[in-house]
């Protein structure tokens, strides 16, 4: 029988081709209950050019497409890289000031035969987990806990893995009166201090201030398709292009696939996506993510704590000798 | 000087901006609307006299208020950063915007360091220059920052920056956004080594400048009305659907708030920060000049071993 794939709901624009073709699948799925073998064969040989299609149209995204998939309302969230890759998920809740911000979620947990401090932003996956985590967009609050995770894992020396899916840190005017800005800053300033290992994964969305608050890390690693940028496509399109609609021109200028963020030495690794983007087969993307985060873990072992430091300011100030010439 | 030599041709942009006399001689005030005479303005620091409102400030002209008899040098990063590193293009390519925007500044970025004496004591200034590119924060500007900051370790110098900035430089995308850990890490270098970082937000204050070092300093200070905040006015009022309170995101709200240690007047600025740095860095009654971090002379007077 050929792949049993869970048959897709959402397909992006310039998936129409697959969608097409799948839904084919699915129908003479349908009419195959009694295991006709020329429906079989016939599944097998759609099968075989969904996966060309697939092959073909992700080899080659433009940076809106990536976009589109960064954000794919089916990509893997970090609630499930945790409950995947973590044992004893230990959640630890509030910034011991005002509130607990469930935009960040974080606490203690094992990774893999080892204790770690885990922080993530987490977008939610229905309408209700959408508001709950505020679409993944932090108030000051949430930040402040991560800081105080991070504190955490010092005392202890933990460490600490970062999972970043955020559009930003969020703008309200709560926010700003309880100092997002400054609350991002101590979150940037609390990732350089720490004399422990920081790994840093951007699954989906790394937008701007809100993504960089958690991913000053030792390793930053980003998944195939994800982006990581200093602002999203539409605000800079309509700042500088003063029109909305130039979001895909602004995208590519932007230049914030993981391909070229690598090339200007701001992340260190790429993650493979399964094929046709980790929305397809989220069990296999967070599979890739947990094999990648143990291997930059290890390389990080028995590094001396004030090493670990130098060598993560170090890496940063010198980000920026690279260019995309 | 007579009237012939004070005249002064208007340039192009004038033309475009609309204003009837040449902005070199008069200057309208943005909030109470008076056309301020510019020797006036001057002379009072370019505050307005009819309504106290702060004017924006060139860096050069910030520097000059600031230390001991104007008499300041500048630190330059050690090396050039790559111009135009993602051959950025909007409606203009930003190579093309760049130089365009040096010729009609005079500077080369959107930041100066300078290091000199303020009221005797030694220090490094950062100021940042809203004239280009609306004082945004790319390469340059934290390489600038970062020279300051080392500078200031090497001569035990006291660090202070003055941010006037609408946040990262766009046109640098993500490498904009890395000069959020990159100047932290200044101030970290900074703060490590003993010695004060004061940060001074004028106007404005935001994006990826207020989410970095701006909000970082030991003691942190605001120009009067000056807007401070992360997020821009107009993406939370289309996010949130209402109207914004009376003086959002204005440095008093910001104090009222608890986010500031003083606002101050840009005529005391000088001398609140003389006062800060020598209570700072003179800690002992005879004003004998202690080196910051070594606790040894003040425990030693207080019969302590030293550390």
């Amino acid at each position: 029988m050929a792949d049993v794939r869970a048959p897709m709901r959402n397909f992006l624009d310039f998936e129409k081709p697959i969608a097409e073709l799948e839904a084919k699948i699915e129908e003479l799925r349908h009419l195959s209950s009694s295991g006709d073998l020329n429906i079989i064969d016939e599944v097998t040989k759609l099968q075989g050019k969904v996966d060309r299609e697939l092959r073909q149209i992700y080899a080659k995204l433009s940076a809106w497409q990536k976009v589109q998939v960064a954000r794919h309302p089916d990509r893997p969230h970090f609630t499930d890289y945790a409950k995947a890759l973590l044992e004893d998920m230990t959640p630890l809740a509030g910034d011991r000031g005002f509130a607990e911000d469930a935009a960040i979620i974080g606490g203690l947990a094992r990774f893999r035969g080892n204790s770690v401090v885990v922080i993530g932003t987490e977008k939610g996956a229905d309408t209700a987990s959408r508001v709950r985590h505020n679409f993944g967009m932090a108030h000051p609050e949430g930040y402040r806990k991560a800081r105080r995770l991070m504190e955490l894992a010092e005392r202890f020396r933990l460490p600490i893995v970062t999972f970043v899916d955020t559009p930003g840190a969020y703008p309200g005017i709560g926010a700003e009166e309880r100092g997002q800005a400054e609350a991002i800053a101590r979150s940037i300033e609390t990732c350089l201090s720490v004399h422990v290992p920081l790994l840093s994964v951007v699954i989906g969305e790394g937008g701007s201030g809100g993504a960089i608050a958690l991913a000053a890390g030792n390793t930053v690693l980003m998944l195939e398709h994800a982006i990581y940028s200093v602002i999203s496509p539409e605000g800079c399109a309509s700042i500088l292009w003063r029109r909305a609609d130039q979001a895909q021109v602004a995208a590519e200028a932007l230049r914030l696939t993981a391909q070229d963020l690598k090339k200007l030495g701001v992340i260190d690794r790429i993650v493979p996506e399964p094929l046709g983007g980790a929305h397809r087969e989220p069990e296999k993307a967070v599979a890739a993510v947990g094999d990648a985060l143990e291997a930059a873990l290890n390389a990080l072992r028995g590094i001396e704590g004030g090493v670990l430091r130098a060598r993560r300011r170090e890496k940063f100030l010198e980000i920026g000798q690279k260019g995309l010439a | 000087m007579n009237w012939i030599t004070n005249y002064v041709r208007p340039k192009l942009q004038q033309l475009v901006r609309k204003t009837d006399v040449p902005d070199n001689l008069w200057t309208k005030c943005p909030k109470c609307e008076q056309m301020l005479y510019h020797r006036e303005l001057e002379s009072n620091l370019y505050v307005c006299p009819k309504c106290d409102h702060h004017l924006r400030l060139r860096a050069a002209k910030r520097l000059e208020l600031l230390f001991d008899e104007a008499t300041y040098e500048t630190i330059e990063a050690p090396a050039e950063v790559l111009l135009d590193p993602l051959c950025f293009r909007d409606r203009k390519r930003y190579a093309d915007r760049l130089k365009e925007t040096q010729a009609a500044t005079n500077v080369k970025d959107a930041i100066i360091v300078g290091e000199g004496r303020i009221g005797g004591l030694s220090a490094v200034v950062a100021v940042f220059d809203f004239e280009f590119m609306g004082g945004s924060m790319g390469m340059a500007v934290g390489d600038a920052f970062i020279a300051g900051a080392r500078r200031a370790v090497e001569t035990q110098a006291s660090f202070l920056a003055i941010s006037s900035s609408g946040g990262a430089r766009m046109q640098e995308g993500i490498l904009s956004l890395m000069q959020l850990p990159r100047t932290v890490i200044g101030v970290q270098e900074v703060k490590e080594a003993g010695l004060p970082y004061i940060a001074i937000l004028a106007d404005p204050t935001t994006g990826g400048v207020s989410a970095s070092f701006a909000m970082l300093g030991d003691i942190q200070i605001a120009e009067p009305g000056a807007v401070i905040g992360f997020a821009g006015a107009r993406v939370i009022e289309e996010t949130i659907r209402q109207t914004l309170p009376d003086g959002f995101q204005r440095a008093e709200y910001l104090r009222d708030k608890g986010m500031l240690d003083l606002i101050v007047h840009r005529r005391e600025l000088r001398n609140t920060l003389i006062r800060i740095l020598r209570l700072i860095r003179n800690p002992l009654p005879s004003g004998q000049v202690v080196k910051i971090g070594d606790a040894g002379a003040w425990n030693a007077k207080r019969g302590r071993p030293g550390t």
